[in-house]
């Protein structure tokens, strides 16, 4: 609910902007690049998996629109990254990547997590 | 002297020592306490007392341990009384030893472990000999821990020795407990005795009872706590020892309260279905914290990403939440090295021990549920019961994420390493950087020893000297130790990797090799983003300064070369199984194993 709140938000005050974040032709393999290249792994893992430091990213991502606002205005633990420093195209990249990650297999079919 | 000559090449003749030593006298009184060993690193300025600990008395009770560093030799007194109950004391050099043993002593201190640090120093100037030692001499030697430490002395004779030494036990050793500070001259050391007339004696030691809730304070949280809808108890360091688990237990039970561990130590069966995330205050209407050192920082949030680079709080609480506190933390305040957390306004704020108060709240709230509330709180523990189960799924499948990824996941790592101690009396000594808490929310934990806890004061390099003291009190225990050993903490000090396998010390160290101090990682990208720039990476991975990587350090190379079994860097986690299988059996025969596993960040 909160992303949907602030995709909104993001929509009306940049529009323009998520307008262009969603168009590009995004690449999963640049967008593995840039999620390393700008630290998103840091806290969400390399596999966009999350941790104690950050959500989990993937699978399943949330929609680019609501991803986008998300990164460009959050004022949560994650500081928001401005198109200056991660440019539209980079950022439909990473969302393609996340989109990329396949479903982890059920617990219950991994005999070391029903110990 | 000796060293005197040696260190100021000045060579003179120097009369033997008649009589009885002095410092024979101070081991007797160290003899009459229960000190098992003495890590330390050598120096001079104590070479009277060590000689006469090693020859006099034999090296037992206390052993001395070789450390290749001060901070190695605390951080070994810091884990082995957490496992085994007892403190240690170690011997260091007034100034430069002491200098580098600051900032375990300082983690010891946030970590409530007791121990007695003894400096060797050379009082007398006009007495102590010219050039190294009289550089290596001080006033007040003291002065540099007086403010992470419970109670300091400087005997100058060795009746006030006697008395100082036993005290200094029993404050170390009375909760809130605490590393304690003896400056011992090396003059009173290794003169002869002359008792002028006296007959030295060494007085008895009798320990203190811990300080508990005053009577009022815990029927006034009694009624609070058996009158409320939904309390909620947060503990940190709560459970001193197995017995506190258990009444920890009987509380939450006798409430159907959910409990919210904080990992100071094992406070509460991690197989209960009592036990909450941290979130479980949000909506308490009553909030007991036992020994927590951020009371603070437990009801409320702050979240580092507000206007101009200030970040912003909030509550996490209702208002009109009652908040309770047993800490006997209060009774142990400084001013300068502050070991608390913002002012937070407590409605019943008892300065007490929480394990000593436990069983007399417990009988109050037996005493103040109402016959009316009875079925209220027994529907909450119904419901608590179902909630427990569906947490349970939610964090197995979180485990699930990234399952196969290389480098390996923290839950995998954590995982694979369960199922080969799982069947052994095993004990978590200590789980240096962030795995994401997976051991904690993943492997039963229902005795005390299962999970030590961390450094306190969060000085990095704590992991691996601490795992090592620990592993020391488990192998006399007949318990099975594991560490997960992060690379950062390592490189402080690994000399003491040395010291395991020097004194036959059997531990399991499992990397959490994420290759970066990854605590800061995060720090410089936030400001980089706050400031719109782009963080400068270098040739690593996180922003420059951040990463251990380029060369990678091979860390099972540097265990093995000092005598350790080892084995990495394990990348693919399919290869961990094997490999943890052999380094368990390394350990189970008594040598020290390690394996290098290059991990996710988290």
């Amino acid at each position: 609910m909160r992303c949907a709140i602030l995709a909104g938000l993001a929509i009306l005050v940049t529009g323009s902007t998520l307008d262009g974040a969603a168009a590009f032709a995004a690449s999963a393999e640049k967008g593995k690049a840039a999620f390393v290249r700008h630290g998103c792994w840091q806290c969400h893992g390399f596999q966009g998996q999350g941790g104690i430091a950050g959500p989990k990213l993937a699978p399943d991502p949330i929609a680019i629109e609501a991803f986008t606002a998300f990164v460009r205005t959050t004022n949560r633990a994650m500081p928001p990254y401005m198109e200056a420093v991660l440019s539209n195209e980079e950022l439909a990249d990473i969302h393609a990547y996340l989109q990329s990650i396949p479903k982890p297999a059920d617990y219950k079919s991994i005999p070391l997590l029903n110990q | 002297m000796h060293v005197a000559v040696a260190e100021t090449a000045t060579p003179k003749e120097l009369p033997r020592i008649g009589g009885v030593a002095g410092s024979d006298f101070m081991v007797d009184v160290i003899k009459t306490l229960d000190i098992k060993y003495l890590p330390s690193n050598p120096a001079s300025s104590f070479r009277a007392l060590h000689e006469s600990l090693i020859d006099y008395g034999g090296n037992k009770m206390p052993e001395f341990l070789t450390c290749t560093h001060e901070e190695s030799a605390v951080g070994m007194a810091h884990g082995y009384f957490k496992a085994a109950g007892k403190p240690l004391m170690t011997l260091v050099h007034g100034t430069v030893g002491l200098q580098h043993a600051t900032m375990a002593i300082y983690n010891a201190w946030c970590d409530r472990a007791p121990m007695i640090v003894v400096g060797g120093n050379d009082l007398d100037a006009a007495h102590r000999p010219p050039g190294v030692p009289t550089f290596h001499s001080a006033q007040d030697i003291n002065a540099i821990v007086r403010d992470y430490t419970k109670w300091d002395d400087t005997p100058v004779s060795l009746q006030h020795f006697a008395q100082s030494f036993v005290r200094a036990y029993k404050i170390a050793t009375t909760p809130p407990y605490g590393p304690v500070a003896i400056s011992l001259d090396a003059g009173l050391q290794q003169e002869p005795i002359t008792e002028n007339g006296e007959k030295l004696y060494i007085p008895r030691y009798v320990p203190t009872s811990p300080p508990q809730g005053d009577t009022g304070a815990v029927k006034e949280a009694a009624r609070l706590l058996a009158n409320a809808q939904n309390p909620v108890i947060v503990v940190d360091r709560a459970a001193r020892t197995e017995n506190g688990v258990r009444l920890i237990v009987q509380l939450a039970e006798a409430l159907q309260a959910s409990v919210v561990d904080q990992g100071g130590r094992m406070n509460f069966p991690t197989t209960h279905y009592l036990r909450r995330s941290p979130t479980a205050v949000n909506n308490a209407d009553v909030i007991t914290g036992m020994e927590l050192s951020d009371y603070w920082g437990s009801v409320n949030a702050y979240i580092d990403n507000g206007e101009h680079g200030i970040g912003v709080n909030t509550s996490k609480i209702r208002p009109g939440t009652k908040l309770i506190s047993i800490s006997s933390v209060d009774l142990n305040t400084k001013s300068n090295y502050q070991d608390f957390q913002r002012f937070q306004t407590i409605d019943v704020q008892m300065a007490a021990d929480a394990e000593a108060t436990l069983p007399a709240l417990i009988e109050a709230v037996k005493a103040a549920i109402p016959g009316d509330r009875k079925a209220a709180i027994e529907k909450r523990g119904e419901a608590a019961k179902k909630a427990f189960a569906e947490a349970a799924e939610r964090t197995r499948q979180a485990a699930a994420l990234a399952w196969d990824a290389s480098p390996v996941s923290t839950a995998r790592l954590v995982m694979e390493t369960f199922a080969q101690i799982k069947d052994l009396d095993w004990s978590l000594v200590s789980s240096s950087g962030n795995v994401s808490n997976w051991p904690r929310r993943l492997w039963p934990m229902e005795k005390h020893y299962r999970w030590l806890g961390a450094s306190g004061g969060y000085g990095v390099g704590y992991g691996a000297p601490a795992s090592v003291g620990a592993a020391l009190a488990n192998r006399d225990l007949g318990r099975f130790s594991i560490s997960i050993q992060s690379d950062g903490d390592l490189m402080y000090a690994p000399g003491v990797l040395w010291t395991a396998a020097r004194h036959g010390i059997p531990l399991l160290a499992v990397m959490h090799n994420n290759r970066g101090y990854h605590q800061e990682v995060m720090h410089v990208q936030r400001l980089s983003n706050f400031r719109n720039r782009v963080a400068s990476l270098g040739k690593d991975m996180g922003p420059i300064g951040t990463s251990i990587q380029n060369p990678d350090i091979e860390y099972h190379k540097l265990a093995e070369s000092m005598g350790w079994w080892a084995k990495g860097p394990i990348k693919d986690p399919s290869e961990l199984a094997p490999a943890l299988k052999q380094a368990v059996a390394a350990v189970n025969s008594g040598q020290p194993a390690l394996l290098n596993v290059w991990t996710q960040p988290r």
